[in-house]
């Protein structure tokens, strides 16, 4: 466990002083993820104890976004002068996004060379 | 009887124990009150744990930064979390061969989708013109999103509120929504509900089905990049 977790951080790190050194457009845990990727397809092996840790940090994934959505709240007067057109706008465009973007892949998917 | 609470109220409040606890307490209620609706979607954990602490912090007067203090443990596990997204794409890669050129291309058509429907409906409403800028990044994971609205000339702090409300939207919408088109392939869904709806619709995907977390977390991923490098190429050409 205690290795699985510095592994995670580990590539973390590696992926905030890539961030750092070459300006690419995502956060560095993104790149961390890719990171952790390659390095398993390059191992290309089962996963085994590792890939149980790894879920057992994901089954919580929602529980780590509260303290953000609470920071939000301080912000929240924001969204207050164009409350009715954000408000409308978000739900439609959510929708929207995911209808097409499911849509787009299945038909693409079914219609493939 | 009053005082000697409020004593122990002001005492506890001051570490960071009590707020990771009840971070943790209000998390576990959202999840209970969920499992009770029958699972609804509806009912998002995130959504009423937040308004759960949101209540007991204007209740107290407590600051959000005291909040914070505790909450900041769990907040930080965001990070090897997200890192930890590879294992799930690793499991199922399988899944992947043969359908990159589809998956790309859903992703694209679905990145600007997300940017444009936003941008359109809020000034159909008539919102104002640093809405619009601050709207167009919403369906992108936090940090890339603030980044990308500060090139567009938006406000970086609206722009996080309108992330997390889309995160929160997505994931309490999404299943609906695929449900009513038939879509029955986990990584149409997965794909779909990461792209419109980040970290947030992830979380709910993983928990669903782990296909669709895997392909939700790819979509996340992809989706940053995408919206990084054309909002602000697609701004430039527009403002010329």
């Amino acid at each position: 466990m205690l290795a699985h977790i510095t592994i995670l951080l580990g590539c973390q790190l590696a992926g905030e002083a890539i961030v750092l050194l070459t300006d690419v457009p995502l956060p560095g845990p993104v790149i961390g993820m890719v990171l952790l990727f390659a390095g398993l397809v390059i191992r290309g092996r089962e996963l085994g104890a590792f890939g149980d840790s790894a879920r057992a940090l994901l089954s919580h994934l929602s529980l780590l976004f509260v303290p953000a959505g609470v920071g939000v709240s301080v912000h929240l007067a924001l969204v207050a002068r164009d409350g009715l057109a954000i408000g409308a706008a978000l739900v439609i465009s959510t929708i929207v996004t995911i209808a097409v973007t499911a849509l787009a892949m299945v038909w693409l998917d079914a219609n493939k060379r | 009887m009053t005082g000697r609470f409020e004593a122990l109220w002001v005492y506890l409040s001051a570490s960071p124990l009590l707020f990771l606890f009840l971070t943790l307490v209000a998390y576990q209620i959202g999840v209970a009150v969920q499992k009770r609706a029958g699972g609804s979607p509806l009912l998002n954990p995130v959504l009423v744990a937040v308004l759960l602490l949101v209540g007991l912090l204007q209740a107290t007067g407590t600051p959000f930064a005291r909040y914070f203090e505790g909450a900041q443990f769990v907040h930080f596990l965001l990070g090897p979390a997200t890192v930890a997204l590879a294992v799930p794409l690793y499991s199922h890669l399988h899944r992947l061969r043969g359908s990159v050129l589809a998956v790309s291309a859903a992703l694209l058509i679905g990145s600007l989708t997300a940017a444009a429907s936003a941008v359109a409906v809020a000034w159909a409403l008539g919102a104002g013109e640093e809405t619009l800028r601050s709207i167009a990044a919403k369906s992108v994971t936090t940090p890339i999103a603030m980044g990308i609205t500060e090139q567009l000339g938006g406000l970086p702090s609206l722009a996080a509120v309108l992330v997390i409300l889309t995160g929160i939207l997505g994931a309490m919408l999404g299943t609906h929504t695929l449900n009513l088109l038939g879509i029955t392939d986990w990584r149409a869904r997965g794909l779909a509900v990461g792209t419109a709806a980040h970290g947030i619709g992830t979380a709910r995907a993983i928990q669903v089905n782990e296909i669709a977390g895997a392909f939700a977390g790819l979509a996340m991923g992809l989706n940053a990049l995408a919206t990084a490098v054309l909002l602000p190429l697609i701004y430039r050409l527009i403002a010329g």
